[in-house]
């Protein structure tokens, strides 16, 4: 800050003006000094040591990167694999066989069509609870479904595995006794939904209830019935940040591991059919790590290949609803 | 530090000259040149926006939070650099104290909220502090309406005794200047009365520089006035020639309420 | 007349809709009753004394939780003391220190995407890093270093091998993002006027935060940790990737030891085909989510009873 302009002289013999009040003079003299110079070390070693552990976290992504991209190349140098397999081939046999194959479309569509299954009724349905708990549902309501959500969204994914294995198949099996195996997409789908949908339904509300109520109420000037308000009005107010719930929990499900490896099964094919057995990147991954395959050779590396895509598809996904949350935020008040 | 001494009550205590600040590329303020007396009670009136609560801002530097916000001119407080690099902010703002718009107590016991800055300074036995917040709350004049509670929440007081408290909090640090921020507007009238009562009492003791939007109020308890427009100061003085012959026609606009 | 039939209209599709949220959203809370009834009826006459006591075994009826158990308890420690102060420092760093300069905004965008990491590839990292050390130690366990005794709490082997070590550590870097997030929420609920009051009584930041923010914002990082730990409880799949041992005879002793827990006893039981392992699986469920209900319960108390009004 430079400083610019005449400066005054000093008053002579000047003094700082002091209290003529005899109390105040005494509190003055009340107390011993803190040294200056303790306190500004304090303040450097305690800033030193905070930004130490925010860089911390940049430390964690920079080892999972390095990590799985030493891995993957280790992995792509063996001769067994090529790049052109990897990202173009549509047989995934790591295991079983003479001839080893790795192409990680079969893993991909694996994945998708559990996370399609998930998606296609969790985010819906979480999206219309959603709006019934911030647009209809009175106070009381609220007040015990919402903490009764949080509580779902911390229920452990083995549990909803658990349940996938021996309460949804079994009803699938019920309902058609010759499509369903005992492993099936389908099963596995349904509970990765269940898991997804308070993470879809409270987020999705969060967002909802930061829409101004100045413009619900101008909606309702112009009579509006709720339903007009809540949908043509609330729900494209707070897009931005539905959109992000929605990626996010699609990115969960991408990433989840115990639904699939209790309930999808193992075998790794591209197929649409909800009712086949398939193997998720995950899944894969487990079934490497529990020990199928000897350490260090092509198998146990190509887990980590697998990783590296998990990871990336992921990382997407996260990207790009934080660009939508930044992006197209609308800025209230 | 100086040597204790008496001074005399119209002495200058911060000198302003050629002052000007800018948040980013807006130039909040422009060339002001003023003398803050010590001891005295000096309002900073203006429309809101005309830049007197930015101006109060740069006394304590509580501004450099602002990470936009810049300054250039001379700003000194009995001859001490203000706007210097190497001044020691934190023994600034020790010394020059400041009460905000809204009463900011902070979620402790009264007791607590008064010792907090004291102890962040000095050392103090047990004994010391007592006596050092039972003063700093006499000086605020809340003393007989809180003894009895000294550790319960501040949060449980009135909005009047709230300020108050922030007052005794702000007096307990020993400081020469107290700036207060348009204190009395977040209060109903009785404790606006109050505050401006125990403002009165403590200008034997303290620099005082008040921002008001109620002239009312700037004539009641003021010694000089300030007047500020749009980023300039407009004209200072007694508040009493302000009032009553003012040389400048927006600032007779200004106080006769045709504007602002 | 046209008017009037368009507005009975809007009025049906309001009606209609609201059926459809109180459709879906009654849909959604069978669907949770049907869940825990079904694990209820499966798991609750497993739940014994002896199953919370009892060592694991190859027979269903004699297995107990007692070593997942200590094995949940001692890495949910170990995560829990490493993330809670390095989240809150980061936290704090990040909103009372940090200018908003490129690099915190780079800090905080990665923290986001820490969030949305699959814990799986954590676990990959924990094994890679924490586990193995990336191999800079050799890989067999005759090689490892050992400091202190294997009698002390605090025996250490280098690299760590499957321990709950290892297991803690890992978890840490699974709810670390979670408790950051947290923490800088509450951290930016405390009004800027209590700031502002501190630094003008000449309160340096750190007197500041350390004085004045953090304990306003104590409720808040406190049902933000509880949350996170009980994330970190439920959490199996890092754990499985790491090694987490499927077969342990003990609890754990120290450091070093090998562990298991519960949601991955679970996930053991649950995959074997016989039926009586699948009920076992529920009962251990059921303690599952009683230590859920208990953690979201506390959060919940702390958020309405102690959660003080700040102006």
């Amino acid at each position: 800050m430079a400083c610019i302009g005449e400066r005054p002289p000093p008053l002579d013999g000047f003094v700082t003006s002091l209290p003529t009040n005899p109390h105040a003079r005494d509190l003055s003299k009340l107390g011993r000094p803190k040294s200056v110079a303790a306190r500004v070390l304090r303040e450097r070693i305690i800033v030193g040591a905070l930004a130490t552990a925010a860089c911390f976290s940049i430390l964690v992504t920079a080892a999972i990167i390095v990590v799985l991209a030493k891995e993957t190349i280790g992995f792509f140098q063996f001769d067994e694999v090529s790049l052109g397999e990897f990202f173009g081939g549509t047989e995934w046999n790591p295991l079983l066989g003479a001839e080893k194959h790795f192409g990680i479309w079969p893993l991909v569509a694996g994945t998708l069509l559990v996370t399609v299954i998930a998606a296609s009724f969790a985010l819906p349905l979480g999206l219309i609870a959603a709006i019934y708990l911030s647009e209809y549902a009175s106070p009381r309501v609220r007040a015990t479904l919402k903490p009764a959500l949080e509580i779902l969204a911390g229920v452990p994914t083995v549990v909803y595995g658990f349940f996938a294995l021996t309460a949804i198949t079994p009803l699938l099996q019920r309902l058609s006794p010759d499509t369903f195996g005992s492993y099936n997409a389908m099963s596995a789908g349904l509970a990765t939904g269940i898991m997804i949908l308070p993470i879809v339904c409270s987020l999705s509300e969060d967002a909802l209830r930061a829409v101004p109520r100045s413009l619900r109420d101008g909606a309702f000037a112009l009579g509006g019935t709720r339903f007009d308000v809540s949908v043509k009005v609330v729900v494209p107010a707070a897009l931005s940040g539905i959109v992000a719930a929605f990626l996010l929990a699609i990115s969960r499900a991408v990433g989840e591991t115990m639904i699939v490896a209790l309930a999808a099964g193992g075998v790794a094919q591209i197929t649409a059919n909800p009712a086949a057995e398939v193997q998720t990147m995950t899944a894969y991954m487990v079934q490497i790590f529990l020990g199928d395959a000897p350490a260090f050779g092509v198998e146990y590396k190509s887990s980590y290949a697998v990783a590296a895509t998990l990871f990336v598809m992921t990382f997407v996904l996260t990207m790009i609803g934080q660009y939508i949350l930044r992006r197209f935020r609308e800025e209230y008040d | 530090m100086q040597t204790a001494e008496p001074t005399a009550p119209t002495q200058t205590a911060i000198t302003v000259r050629g002052f000007s600040s800018w948040y980013g590329s807006f130039q909040a303020l422009r060339s002001l040149e003023l003398e803050i007396p010590s001891q005295q009670i000096t309002a900073f009136i203006g429309p809101s926006g005309c830049g007197k609560s930015t101006f109060l801002r740069w006394i304590n530097r509580m501004n450099d939070t602002i990470p936009s916000a810049r300054a250039e001119g001379t700003l000194d407080l009995h001859g001490e650099d203000l706007l210097s690099k190497s001044l020691d902010v934190v023994d600034l703002r020790r010394r020059v104290g400041m009460v905000f718009q809204k009463p900011n107590p902070f979620p402790k016991s009264i007791y607590d909220n008064v010792a907090f800055g004291p102890r962040l300074h000095k050392s103090y036995t047990r004994a010391e502090l007592d006596e050092l917040v039972e003063q700093s709350l006499r000086s605020a004049s809340i003393w007989s309406e809180v003894k009895d509670r000294l550790h319960s929440s501040a949060l449980g007081l009135s909005g009047g005794q709230q300020q108050r408290l922030c007052i005794a909090r702000a007096i307990a640090v020993g400081p020469e200047v107290l700036l207060m921020d348009e204190p009395c507007s977040a209060l109903d009238p009785k404790s606006t009365l109050a505050i401006e009562e125990l403002i009165e009492t403590l200008a034997d003791r303290y620099t005082i520089v008040i921002v008001t939007h109620n002239m009312q109020q700037a004539a009641r308890v003021s010694d000089q006035t300030a007047f500020f427009f749009e980023g300039r100061l407009v004209e200072s003085g007694a508040t009493e020639t302000i009032w009553n012959k003012p040389k400048n026609k927006q600032t007779e606009d200004y106080i006769t309420g045709r504007f602002g | 007349m046209a008017a009037v039939r368009s507005a009975s209209t809007r009025l049906l599709a309001n009606r209609a809709f609201l059926t459809l949220c109180l459709a879906a959203t009654s849909i959604a809370m069978l669907v949770l009753a049907i869940l825990l009834l079904a694990i209820f009826v499966q798991g609750w006459s497993g739940l014994s004394w002896d199953f919370l006591t009892g060592l694991p075994s190859r027979k269903a009826d004699k297995a107990g939780v007692f070593v997942a158990l200590m094995g949940s308890l001692w890495v949910c420690a170990i995560c829990g003391l490493l993330a809670l102060p390095l989240g809150v420092a980061t936290a704090v760093f990040l909103e009372e220190f940090a200018q908003k300069t490129r690099f915190t905004r780079i800090v905080q965008t990665n923290i986001m995407n820490l969030a949305g990491v699959p814990s799986i590839v954590y676990g990959i990292l924990g094994l890679t890093a924490f586990a193995r050390m990336f191999g800079a130690f050799g890989t067999n366990v005759e090689d490892a270093i050992s400091l202190g005794s294997e009698e002390s709490l605090f025996f250490l082997r280098i690299p760590f091998g499957s321990s709950v070590l290892a297991g803690g550590l890992t978890l840490m870097l699974v709810i670390l993002p979670v408790v950051i997030i947290a923490t800088q929420e509450a951290l930016r609920a405390v009004p800027g006027s209590l700031r502002a009051g501190a630094f003008a009584l000449g309160a340096t930041r750190w007197q500041t935060v350390w004085g004045i923010t953090l304990p306003a914002a104590v409720p808040g990082i406190m049902t933000g940790a509880i949350l996170a730990m009980s994330r970190a409880i439920g959490e199996s799949a890092p754990l499985l990737v790491l090694g987490g041992a499927l077969f342990v005879s003990g609890a754990p002793e120290n450091l070093m030891s090998d562990f298991a827990v519960l949601p991955l006893q679970i996930y053991n039981w649950a995959s074997r085909p016989q039926e009586s392992f699948h009920a076992i699986a529920a009962s251990a469920i059921i303690l599952q989510l009683v230590v859920l209900f208990l953690f979201n319960g506390i959060a919940v108390f702390i958020r309405q009873k102690l959660q003080k009004p700040l102006q």
